[in-house]
């Protein structure tokens, strides 16, 4: 999931992969870098969101060097939208594009199965999603500070984690702002 | 006149006439009564682990083809560069020829860059290439290897994803092997313990899953050396049989004895030689 905050975003996501029943990596890290101040949550095919994030990694990192300025969040999460959309009947991939940029602050872009892009300022997916719609719907307040968006990220993700069986493991956040990413990790511990 | 046809020179390419009868045969599996023959696969136990200076792989070494072991000693533990081993698990071939493939293609990149490979170079060539075939190369692989950057193992599955991680487990018997990871494993640990752990994981597969068996491979990996010790650890040799059941001459007393002589003639002689050259 990923929420809107004035001057960045705050992003989270379980760890879990599965293979069927079975755990195949319980530390996952789901939360990719795209570019520098640019992340993707990456829900449904492992196989496929590596695959894509790997190739619009390689295609932003080109087209930021064209430009000699960062790229927009905008530009990352149109070229996902652009290879999900064509490649809509193969991949099984849902996507949030989330990060900073000079021109339009903290964006968080949503593009799910199917190929649809959409701005919102706090993104859900993934198979534990449906359980807390409600929760954030109820619980979610426009300007929000920081550290509300990180407890308020942490808890959604840790009702989700509870009731989804295929969501587990770690919680896994980061903050992307003009200072960059801090990235945080909340442990059963 | 009926024509005749001649039979014509291979041209080169895979030749498709095959894939018809195949087709027919799949077809027709019910009238026919039998099954067709299955995949070569290797029911596997494999798994990997980083420790203090550098990686250690193991395998088991059955291959089976279906409820058959086809191979009591097959090499789980593939070379794909002198740092970077792989072991696989799935269709035999397909570990075989994806791992042979991507060592060629390692070598000619290394000998352009005039550099040792890298792990992770390798594991992008593999995950690519296996995303590219859509899950259809059935080849799980457990990747490991020392590389400028140190020791690093990943995990690569049949559908092209990949997990980079400091044990990883694969094959039928992953299961069993994860559990004595789970149990056991620190980080930094020494090469002796690091040896042990994964002996004692691959033998939790051996033992406790029917598509793993015989002897378990190591392959240490070090910044200096590689030692690929095959086989480790015999764990199931064969037993030595400790009675006979042939009976001695004179067990039974003999009462009478008649003998009856065959008068047979020699009707013909024909020598045929065997050509030896």
């Amino acid at each position: 999931m990923a929420v809107e905050f004035d001057g960045g975003v705050v992003i989270g996501a379980d760890s879990r992969t599965t293979t069927g029943a079975y755990v195949a990596n319980r530390v996952t890290d789901k939360l990719t870098p795209i570019h520098h101040s640019i992340f993707c949550c990456r829900s449904g095919s492992a196989a496929d969101t590596q695959a894509i994030a790997d190739a619009v990694t390689y295609q932003l990192g080109f087209h930021g060097i064209e430009l000699n300025e960062p790229p927009l969040v905008q530009t990352a999460a149109n070229l996902f939208r652009e290879m999900c959309y064509r490649y809509r009947e193969e991949l099984m991939a849902g996507i949030i594009v989330a990060g900073w940029d000079r021109r339009r602050g903290g964006q968080v872009y949503t593009v799910p199965v199917g190929g649809m892009l959409t701005r919102q300022p706090v993104c859900v997916g993934g198979s534990g999603s449906s359980y807390i719609y409600g929760f954030v719907d109820s619980s979610y307040r426009a300007g929000m500070s920081k550290d509300d968006c990180l407890q308020f990220t942490a808890q959604a993700l840790s009702l989700a984690m509870e009731r989804d069986g295929s969501s587990g493991g770690v919680v896994r956040l980061a903050v992307i702002s003009e200072n960059g990413v801090e990235r945080h990790v909340i442990t059963g511990k | 006149m009926a024509t005749l046809s001649v039979c014509q020179p291979q041209l080169g390419g895979f030749s498709f006439e095959n894939c018809k009868r195949n087709a027919l045969l799949e077809a027709n599996v019910t009238n026919l009564g039998c099954g067709l023959p299955s995949f070569r696969k290797t029911g596997t136990t494999i798994c990997g682990v980083v420790y203090k200076d550098g990686v250690v792989l193991g395998a088991d070494t059955r291959a089976t083809e279906g409820m058959v072991v086809a191979d009591k000693n097959c090499s789980k533990i593939h070379y794909i560069s002198p740092n970077i081993y792989c072991c696989g698990a799935g269709t035999a071939a397909d570990t075989e020829m994806t791992t042979q493939l991507i060592s060629s293609n390692l070598e000619l990149h290394s000998l352009s860059t005039n550099r040792l490979p890298r792990v992770a170079t390798a594991n992008r060539m593999l995950k690519q290439m296996l995303f590219r075939y859509q899950g259809y190369i059935g080849a799980a692989l457990v990747l490991g290897g020392v590389d400028c950057n140190g020791p690093h193992l990943y995990s690569i599955y049949p559908h092209g994803s990949t997990d980079k991680l400091p044990y990883v487990t694969m094959g039928s018997g992953s299961l069993a092997a994860m559990a004595v990871f789970e149990d056991r494993y620190r980080p930094n640990m020494e090469e002796e313990e690091a040896k042990r752990l994964v002996r004692d994981a691959i033998a939790a597969g051996i033992f406790n899953d029917l598509g793993s068996g015989s002897n378990i491979d190591l392959c240490v990996i070090t910044k200096d050396r590689v030692d690929y010790l095959r086989p480790h650890d015999q764990a199931n040799q064969k037993g030595v049989r400790s009675g006979d059941y042939k009976y001695k001459h004179g067990t039974t007393g003999i009462l009478t004895k008649a003998v009856t002589p065959l008068l047979l003639d020699v009707v013909e002689e024909s020598v045929q030689t065997m050509d030896t050259s």
